[in-house]
């Protein structure tokens, strides 16, 4: 019966993706030019957001809820700005940046984890703070100093048509990014750590059992799980826009949850949904630049958020998801 | 009874005071007298009748968000769309505000200020339905409600609700009708009343009735209540809905009573000020309004602290987060203050992101 049920889901993926790229081949075909200006930004949002939903993926595998994922962002992506804009360098920024990000998943992991604060309250202390924090040292008159990250040609990779452009002459964090996803997964599903990691999402009792430290590892995996939501601000500051503005994450870490629920919490499956929803924001960027149909801009606005909605709420109904059976609670060694 | 009061005081208080004490650290690390900084706190939001009325009605909205969440808290459910509710609330007030005239004010008013809380209420009950339905957690669903809200707001008030008179450039409605306007009598806003008078009313349905008590029952032990016969389902709506009524009722109160009209990017931020609020008050609807009479005061007094004192209003905004942070950590607190019996419960939510 389950079999049955995935072998037909795997299916009706592989039609999608066939239906997909017939309909990308066909625009490209009538106007190349946007299509890849849509594709182009599609991979541009994506990055984030799968940083993101890695972040979310590493602490929600461990038992731990991140919806503090939209103040490490935008608190990451202030300290990269910051730090890049004081030194002149993009590399300290980013590092900058995911030091930031360790930092708070550490205080995420110590509340949670620590205190046993609720894991939902404990996050949202790290987004009010993030917000109070950025705006409260907010310097209107600096600016980066420097030009944002640039693109690299990957070779004569680059010269293909449509995909060149779309993913190999990226900047250097997107190609970070893309390595990242793949280490992430390798790791998740094919070392002890990830193992271990699994254990004490689904069962913390049993994995204490056979002498994994739960509270140990969860806050290792909280922590290295900020680097990511890290390195995400760093990209969004450096990369992405090349300057701070206040609140400038603008709900993207929210939309990562997403993303990584959408994904079913494994690397691979956050960045197929990434591109899903970077090809929301994308859209609706493009819509906005250029008015080619007569919507008012307000309602294309509205486009990946009723997307997430609208996902969230199917994914619920069909069932395909299953929380980690641990997820949101705290252990207590008994 | 006096020794629990005081017992269910002293968390919030030492909260309160701790939060105060490192923001007094963050404003010296900047160069500037906490002192100067906190004594022009307190004159711009106690001084006159005038400083009184400003910190009467940043303090409504406060108490309405906070409620919000409180009222959700009870049944286990974390709105954090506050936001996208009030701005929805704030726009159809409004809206009935500018769009009927020629009627007594007995029947106007109640009716923009029903209109703007019905309208919230299908916002918020929408976030419940799909929780109800399909699993969808409230959290994400009422983040992403709040910016297709701030869109559908900026768009009603840029387009068909615009007002067309004088300039043009802003998106905005136009003046309510004189016969919407909620009045203000001396310092004191009648909209400021009217949100204790709920503050109340929410205190007497959650202790006092059976449906307060189905609410609590699911907050409480979801398993519990399905077996003894409450429908979770029904009850985690119209939570939300409920919930989503008073989040709009602050926005309404902004229009009908504070600004006279709905303007786009006027009322951003205030929806997430109900989380701490609520918190403060450990859910407690009658605790909520001291604590959005306190984090009102505060903002009432920022714009004269940041004159007199040279110290930028954000502060505020990371004295609240530290304010979060001690009361969600009570922990830290009884290390601190050394007091172990501990009375309160701490505050815990349904977790999970897709379990009914």
């Amino acid at each position: 019966m389950g079999e049955q049920v995935t072998s037909r889901r795997r299916t009706f993926l592989w039609v999608l993706v066939a239906v997909l790229i017939a309909l990308v081949l066909g625009f490209y075909s009538i106007n190349s030019g946007q299509t890849t200006a849509v594709l182009a930004g599609t991979v541009r949002a994506a990055t984030l957001l799968v940083l993101g939903a890695i972040c979310g993926m590493i602490c929600e595998r461990s038992g731990i809820v991140n919806i503090g994922i939209e103040g490490q962002f935008l608190l990451a992506a202030f300290s990269a700005f910051t730090v890049t804009s004081l030194t002149g360098s993009l590399a300290l920024g980013v590092f900058a940046g995911i030091a930031t990000g360790l930092v708070l998943g550490w205080c995420l992991a110590a509340m949670a984890v620590g205190l046993k604060v609720d894991q939902i309250i404990a996050g949202t202390v790290i987004n009010i703070a993030a917000i109070g924090l950025t705006s409260f040292f907010y310097d209107r008159s600096r600016s980066l100093g420097v030009g944002k990250y640039s693109p690299i040609e990957l070779g004569s990779l680059a010269d293909i048509p449509l995909i060149g452009r779309v993913f190999f002459s990226r900047p250097l964090l997107t190609y970070v990014t893309i390595c990242l996803v793949v280490l992430v997964h390798i790791a998740m599903f094919r070392s002890v750590w990830g193992m271990r990691t699994r254990a004490i999402g689904e069962h913390p009792g049993a994995a204490d059992t056979v002498g994994i430290k739960v509270l140990r590892l969860r806050y290792f995996n909280a922590t290295l799980a900020g680097g990511f939501a890290g390195f995400g601000g760093a990209y969004l500051a450096l990369e992405a826009v090349g300057a701070f503005s206040r609140n400038m994450s603008g709900g993207r870490g929210f939309l990562a949850l997403a993303v990584m629920i959408f994904g079913r919490r494994t690397p691979y499956g956050a960045y197929a949904a990434a591109l899903f929803f970077g090809f929301a924001t994308a859209l609706q960027n493009q819509f906005q630049l250029n008015s080619t149909f007569d919507i008012p801009t307000q309602f294309v606005g509205m486009l990946p958020y009723v997307v997430t909605i609208v996902v969230v709420a199917l994914s619920g109904l069909f069932g395909s998801m299953r929380d980690p059976a641990a997820l949101g609670q705290t252990y207590e060694k008994s | 009874m006096n020794k629990k009061l005081f017992r269910s005081c002293v968390t919030p208080v030492a909260a309160v005071a701790l939060g105060l004490i490192i923001g007094a650290i963050l404003i010296a690390s900047q160069g500037s007298s906490p002192i100067t900084a906190y004594q022009a706190m307190l004159v711009g939001g106690l001084r006159d009748s005038d400083a009184l009325l400003r910190t009467f009605q940043k303090a409504t909205p406060l108490i309405f968000g906070g409620l919000a969440v409180a009222f959700a808290f009870k049944a286990g459910l974390f709105n954090i769309g506050g936001q996208g509710q009030l701005l929805i609330g704030a726009v159809f007030a409004a809206g009935v505000g500018f769009g009927l005239d020629g009627l007594p004010m007995v029947i106007h008013l109640p009716l923009a200020l029903i209109a703007g809380g019905l309208a919230a209420a299908i916002w918020g009950g929408i976030a419940g339905a799909l929780k109800a339905t399909s699993g969808a957690h409230e959290v994400i669903v009422t983040i992403m409600l709040n910016f297709v809200a701030g869109n559908l707001t900026d768009w009603l008030s840029s387009s068909p609700w615009k007002d067309n008179s004088g300039d043009r450039i802003i998106a905005r409605t136009p003046p309510i009708e004189p016969s919407a306007e909620i009045p203000t009598w001396g310092a004191l806003p009648v909209g400021f009343l009217l949100a204790i008078l709920v503050a109340i009313i929410c205190w007497f349905v959650l202790e006092r009735t059976t449906f307060g008590f189905q609410v609590k029952s699911v907050g409480f032990n979801k398993d519990a209540a399905r077996y003894s016969g409450i429908r979770i389902g029904v009850i985690t709506a119209s939570t939300m809905a409920i919930s989503g009524m008073l989040a709009g009722f602050g926005g309404a109160v902004e229009s009908l009573g504070v600004d006279g009209r709905f303007e786009a990017g006027v009322n951003v931020g205030l929806g997430f000020e109900g989380i701490t609020i609520a918190l403060l008050a450990r859910a407690n609807p009658i605790g909520v309004i001291p604590a959005g009479l306190l984090v009102g005061l505060m903002q009432a007094g920022a714009s004269r602290m940041q004159f007199k004192a040279d110290v930028a209003p954000e502060i505020i905004d990371v004295i609240q987060a530290l304010i979060l942070f001690f009361v969600a950590a009570p922990t830290i607190l009884r290390w601190i203050l050394r007091f172990q019996n501990q009375t309160d419960e701490d505050l815990k939510l349904g977790v999970g992101w897709g379990n009914k």
